[in-house]
Formats: structure tokens, C-alpha cells, sequence
């Protein structure tokens, strides 16, 4: 029996768990449209790589990575690529993200699926290929995978199968009916980064399941530890800590420490991606709450989650849907949303399930929070910097390292919304931290611009000098001849010119009859007198002018 | 007698020797306080201070010629920095600072612009491409809003257009929440 290391606080919420683990796992039926967001993972969205139009098979990649994080996105099943554009997503913001709009024909036709013989391969050419298969943490982060499995000579690696998270039962399910699956993903995993351990850590409150992993870990050399039922022990940094004792240091990254730690079901896509060729098109999705016959469902990614709920049947009294858990869950404005590669679990609210919090009192600072911290943080003091937007502190008091777990809205005697005021310090300090980035950025392209001006000045102040040393240099008009065959062949132009001036003779003036002669010769004359009258006038002018300059 | 005497001078001349080899050695360039300053400053060279520029600006505080609360952009939350970091008390904002505006950049029309370089000569960080009788066009990732490509331009082909609001730039809003009967009878007593 491993001894465990328990985490600091933690807390024991009603598990509403068993409702939805009285049937096994049912496929849910093809939706009449997908929409699949391009940004279903951390890092960049994936970059669009069909037209609208096309035809698609199931599996064919949709969205091609961008950059070093990112994964490729999938088309869940065969059809018509209808549009790519602003789709409602699954996000707190309720803003519309870049999606790929599916109409399936039914028809169900796969691409190509090809096995990988991981063995045989390199890891880094593996790890491109789990990229290519769109494979991301399923617990709820959703981190491309082969980031994380890029470490070697690992000491622990863990698998994360606590889901500690109240209604939540698709990792519960997974294991129970697909261990032995589960089993190879993680021993490729386990191949990829040379781990000496494996610890598969589940909560006791899934008897089921544990046995289920036990026999399927049989000769494998992976050993499942049964951890007490505490939220959050399903948390990586929570889980590591219980199961090896070591705590991964602040701003720091488990392989820091030697561990890397994954869910379970990211092994389950992982085992399909390389023993079937198959990417991640759908996910296990507990459907539960407020509904008449709550169960898990294999969901293709895209299916509209108010498409998804009528197959569980929603009581008529449901007020709304979260997606996720009670304590960390995303309470959805749009039924339209649809189900993501995070989307764990749609729980249907109701009043009689979820009362409205009662009113929010003042702090009282009884340190209840700080007592079930499971990172160890002095939630009240945190709660109270972000009040007053004091940030600077707030990172002092290592405000990074909060998980956003909720044990401390979930102790709070007064209703505080702490997790709310944490959230809002976090991203006050990101968006500060980018407009650092951004005027620092600014400062230097107008320095340089300034140098730039600075040199371009000098560089012509340069040019005039040498020129006008050049002209100093030869002092009668320029170097002699030069300037000479300049004049000469100014002096031609201008003869040329008057030649063809000279040359060019008045037209019909052949039978003119006299009258019109004379008055031709009238004209002529005035012109040549006013000519003369006009020289002598500028003449007179210049010799004003020299005076007046004199 | 003498002996005293030659211990004074040969201190004085010891010390002298160390404290002019400091002065050389630890000299301090320009003054450091601009830097300071000049970090806060939001950067966006629009000249809406009065000066040609942040660094100008930052250099104004610094020797003391300049009010703290006269950058626009920068707004509030810049003119309490520097009062922080000055130790001195926060101003209002000056009157033609005290306007917020949103978050914009520069977008110029394709169809109308003629060409004619005076609008990236404006520029203050470079973010305008163009060449002489070449449509010209913005950066959005470098223009920091400044508008003072818009008084040069003969055609009035320029325009400022706010940044939407997308996925990567949202944040969270300050909680607003319902408090009790009681405690806003609490703050009613205390206040």
C-alpha cells in the first residue's frame, strides 16, 4: 500500500455522481449541424484548411495547427462544409469565435485511418502525428499533448482519473467499459517519455472503475492508487502532491520536479490516434442534472449542446445548462453552443438544484477560506487586494497560483464570490502585462525612427559638404572643361531652338490681298517695338536691382 | 608637529584619490528619473501632452517643468504612477486629457488615398508602409492610435477605427454582486 501525501484544505461537496452511471455509455445521434470551433485548445487557433463547399470525410483534418501551440481540428463526420464563419463557442465572454459549419450527409465515410507502430517511430515524429490528431488534455485545460509529452527520463508519470468534480462521471464511465484501451494510451505515453512509474490515481468513490483499471493494469507494471474522495484531488498540482509528496514550486512546471501529469481519458484519444489512425472527433459527455434519464453519451465535437440535451430528456422546470462541474463550470447564455473537446459534462439547472446564492455579507475574516485552500493561498487576503485592485500585492500574495477551484466560495459563511474577484485580478494583470508589451514595443520602433531621422540629416549634411568641397576645390565655375561643355551644350540647345523657330513660316499669307499686308507688317512692327521696349525695361530693372543689393 | 601635519595631507590626498576615481568611475548619465518616467508613459508619441513625443515628456516631469496629469491616453491610471513614483499628489486630469477614448488604430482608404507620403512621415513609431505614388497602408499591430496621421493627409482617406473587443484581449469584469439587507444597512450606519 503507497503511502499518500495529502494536499492542505480541500473540501467534500455532495457527489450527485451515481445518477448518471446506471447505463453505460450510448452514442448520441448525428446532429442535423456541426459547429466546430477552430480555438478548442490552449495556444492559437487552428488555421482553416477546407472552403466552403467542399466535401469532407469523418476525420479529415478541417484546421491544420498554427505555430508551436496548437492543435489540428477534424471534421466529426462526413458531409458538406456549409460555412466558416462567427459561431457562438463555449467561453465566459459569450463572444462568437471562427467555426467550421458541417451539414452531415449520414453517410459516415472515414479517411484512411493508419495504425502507428509507436514503438518503431521517433518521439518527436509521434508527437507531430498527436498534434496532427488534434490530441489536448481532456480534462478540462485542454493543452496540446505532445507539448507535454515532450520530457524524458521522467521519473512519475501520473494519470489523472480522481474526477473529483460533483455529477461528473464520463472519466468513471470511460474506465469501466474501456480500461484496456486506457491502459495502452498510457503505455504509450509511458514509451514516449521513458517514465520509470506510472500512478493511475482514482477516488474511492468509484469501486467500479478501480477494479476495472486493476485487472486491465495486470503484468503492465502500472499501479492504480485509490485516493480518499476530497475536491479538488483531481487538480494536477493537488494530485502530484498526493500521490508522490512532491509539491510542484510556484510559476514552476510538474516535469520541473520529474512528473507530468495527464487525464485519463487523453490516453483513451491518445490509444485511438495511434493504434486506429482515428483523430479526436467526439468525447464522453456525462449529460445530468435536472433530467429524466441522465446518462453518458460518446458526443461528436460540434454537436449543438441544446441539440445534445433532448436525448437525456430535460425536466420542464430547467432554468439553464453548465458546462463542466458545479464548482468550476460554465454556465452557457446560448443553447446553440456547441460541445468542444473541454466539454466534460452538461449539468441542466434548476432552482430546486442550484438555489441562487444567498446575499453576499461583508468579510468577516474568519479564515475558512485559508483553511480549505488546497494551494495553500490566503483566499481572504487575495479577496481583498483584487477588491481594491491593489494587483501588485495580489502577485505578492502569489495570486497565480490559485486553480480557481471554488472551496473558497464554497466555505465562505458570508457569500462572497471570491473565485469572481480572482478571476478579474488575473486577467487585469494579463491585459496590463500586454500593454506593457505593447508600449515597450512602441518605445523603441519611435527610437529608432528618430535615428533613423538622425542619420538620414546627417547622411545629406554629408552630401552637401562633399559637394560643396568639390566646388571649392575648382574654384572658376567648376572643373574647367566640364563646365565649359555644359555652357556649349546649353548654348546649342538654345540655337537650335531658335533655328526652329526662325524656320517656321506663317501659313496661308500667299494671295493676300494688300490691306491685309500692311496691317501684318502694322503688327509686326508694334511686336518688335514693344520686344525692344521690354529688353530695355529689364535691363533698367537689373541695374536697380544691383544697386539695390550694392 | 610635522609628523601630524603629514598624516592630515596624506589622509587628505588618500581620500581625495578615492573619491575622485568614484565620481569617474560611478558616473551617473543623464537622469535616471527619465527612465523611470518614461517607462510609465504609455508610448503612444501622440504629442497630446504638449510635447513632441513620451521621452520629451518623461524628460519635462522629471526636471519638474511639466504637470503629471497631462496625458491623454494614458488617463487615470498613468497620472497616479507618477504621482506614486514622484511622491506627490494625484491631479485631476487636465481638462483636454480628461476625454477617454477608446482603444483605436488607423485605417486608410485604398480608393481615396492619392500616394503622398506626408501621412508615414507623420508617423511617430513607423507603422504606415508606402512610397511615393503607392497606395500606403497601416500596421494595426504597431499603430498605437496617436492620430497624427490625420491633419496631414490632404485627402482625408484616413480614419480611426476602435479595436473590437476580441477572445484574446476580453477580460473579466469587477464582480458585481447583491449584498445582504443587513450589510447594506452595516454601510448605511457607517458611512
Amino acid at each position: 500500500m503507497r503511502t499518500l501525501h495529502p494536499f492542505h484544505g480541500g473540501i467534500h461537496p455532495p457527489e450527485h455522481k451515481s445518477q448518471s452511471t446506471r447505463q453505460g455509455i450510448a452514442a448520441a445521434p448525428l446532429p442535423a449541424r456541426l459547429v466546430v470551433p477552430l480555438r478548442q485548445h490552449n495556444g492559437n487557433p487552428a488555421r482553416p484548411v477546407v472552403a466552403v463547399g467542399d466535401h469532407v470525410l469523418k476525420g479529415q483534418m478541417i484546421g491544420a495547427p498554427e505555430g508551436f501551440i496548437s492543435a489540428a481540428v477534424h471534421a466529426p463526420a462526413s458531409g458538406r462544409v456549409m460555412a466558416i464563419e462567427m459561431q457562438p463557442i463555449p467561453h465566459p465572454s459569450g463572444l462568437p469565435d471562427v467555426s467550421v459549419v458541417l451539414e452531415p450527409d449520414g453517410e459516415e465515410r472515414w479517411i484512411e485511418r493508419q495504425a502507428i507502430d509507436y514503438r518503431a517511430i521517433d518521439p518527436a515524429d509521434l508527437r507531430n502525428r498527436l498534434r496532427d490528431a488534434g490530441v489536448v488534455g481532456l480534462g478540462g485545460a485542454v493543452f496540446p499533448s505532445h507539448i507535454k509529452l515532450d520530457a524524458s527520463g521522467l521519473e512519475t508519470l501520473v494519470i489523472n482519473a480522481a474526477e473529483c468534480e460533483p455529477y461528473i462521471t464520463c472519466d468513471d464511465m470511460l474506465m469501466r467499459e474501456r480500461a484496456a484501451e486506457v491502459v495502452q494510451g498510457i503505455a504509450i505515453m509511458q514509451h514516449v517519455m521513458a517514465a520509470r512509474e506510472v500512478l493511475i490515481g482514482i477516488e474511492d468513490n468509484k469501486p467500479e472503475a478501480i477494479s476495472a483499471m486493476q485487472a486491465a493494469c495486470q503484468g503492465s507494471g502500472f499501479e492504480v492508487v485509490t485516493v480518499p474522495t476530497l475536491y479538488p484531488s483531481g487538480s494536477a498540482k493537488q494530485l502530484i502532491k498526493l500521490l508522490t509528496g512532491k509539491e510542484v514550486p510556484s510559476g514552476a512546471l510538474a516535469p520541473q520536479v520529474g512528473v507530468q501529469c495527464f487525464n485519463v481519458a487523453t490516453a483513451y484519444t491518445i490509444h485511438r490516434a495511434v493504434n486506429h489512425g482515428e483523430p479526436v472527433i467526439s468525447r464522453i459527455v456525462t449529460l445530468t442534472g435536472n433530467m429524466e434519464e441522465p446518462r453518458n453519451y460518446e458526443v461528436l465535437i460540434g454537436t449543438p449542446v441544446g441539440e445534445l440535451v433532448k436525448v437525456a430528456k430535460p425536466r420542464a422546470d430547467t432554468s439553464g445548462y453548465l458546462m463542466g462541474g458545479p464548482m468550476m463550470g460554465l454556465p452557457l447564455t446560448d443553447p446553440g453552443v456547441p460541445v468542444v473537446k473541454a466539454t466534460n459534462c452538461i449539468i441542466a439547472t434548476s432552482a430546486e438544484l442550484f438555489p441562487p446564492p444567498p446575499r453576499a455579507m461583508p468579510c468577516i475574516r474568519c479564515t475558512r477560506c485559508a483553511q480549505a485552500c488546497p494551494a495553500d493561498l490566503q483566499p481572504q487576503e487575495l479577496f481583498w487586494f483584487a477588491k481594491a485592485k491593489n494587483f501588485a500585492k495580489a502577485q505578492e500574495y502569489q495570486l497565480f497560483d490559485c486553480i480557481e477551484c471554488g472551496c473558497c466560495n464554497y466555505v465562505c459563511p458570508s457569500h462572497i464570490p471570491l473565485v469572481q474577484f480572482y478571476r478579474f485580478a488575473k486577467s487585469e494583470i494579463h491585459a496590463q502585462e500586454r500593454d506593457r508589451k505593447a508600449s515597450e514595443r512602441a518605445r523603441e520602433r519611435h527610437e529608432f525612427r528618430e535615428f533613423r531621422l538622425e542619420r538620414e540629416k546627417q547622411e545629406k549634411a554629408a552630401k552637401h559638404a562633399a559637394k560643396a568641397a568639390q566646388a571649392a576645390a575648382s574654384p572658376d565655375g567648376g572643373s574647367g572643361d566640364e563646365a565649359a561643355a555644359k555652357k556649349a551644350a546649353i548654348q546649342a540647345a538654345i540655337d537650335r531652338a531658335k533655328a526652329k523657330k526662325a524656320a517656321v513660316t506663317p501659313q496661308n499669307v500667299d494671295d493676300l490681298p494688300p490691306e491685309a499686308q500692311a496691317k501684318i507688317d502694322e503688327i509686326e512692327e508694334r511686336r518688335t517695338h514693344a520686344r525692344e521696349s521690354a529688353g530695355q525695361a529689364a535691363a533698367v530693372q537689373k541695374s536697380d536691382e544691383g544697386q539695390g543689393a550694392s | 608637529m610635522l609628523n601630524a601635519l603629514l598624516v592630515m595631507i596624506g589622509l587628505a590626498v588618500a581620500l581625495g584619490a578615492v573619491l575622485g576615481f568614484a565620481s569617474l568611475k560611478f558616473k551617473v548619465e543623464g537622469n535616471p528619473l527619465v527612465e523611470k518616467v518614461d517607462a510609465i508613459l504609455p508610448q503612444i508619441q501622440c504629442g497630446q501632452c504638449g510635447f513632441p513625443g513620451c521621452k520629451p515628456y518623461a524628460e519635462a516631469i522629471a526636471s519638474g517643468k511639466a504637470a503629471i496629469n497631462l496625458c491623454a491616453p494614458g488617463g487615470e491610471a498613468v497620472m497616479k504612477r507618477l504621482a506614486d513614483l514622484l511622491g506627490v499628489e494625484p491631479q485631476p486630469l487636465a481638462a483636454e486629457a480628461a476625454r477617454p477614448k477608446p482603444k483605436q488604430v488607423a485605417l486608410i482608404d485604398e480608393q481615396i488615398c492619392i500616394g503622398c507620403t506626408l501621412c508615414f512621415q507623420a508617423c511617430p513609431v513607423d507603422a504606415i508602409v508606402g512610397a511615393a505614388k503607392q497606395v500606403h497602408t497601416v500596421l494595426d499591430s504597431e499603430c498605437t492610435g496617436c492620430e497624427l496621421c490625420l491633419p496631414p493627409c490632404p485627402v482625408d482617406c484616413i480614419t480611426m477605427v476602435p479595436v473590437e473587443e476580441g477572445l484574446n484581449g476580453w477580460k473579466w469584469n469587477y464582480p458585481v454582486y447583491p449584498i445582504s439587507d443587513d450589510a447594506r444597512k452595516d454601510v448605511e450606519v457607517t458611512s
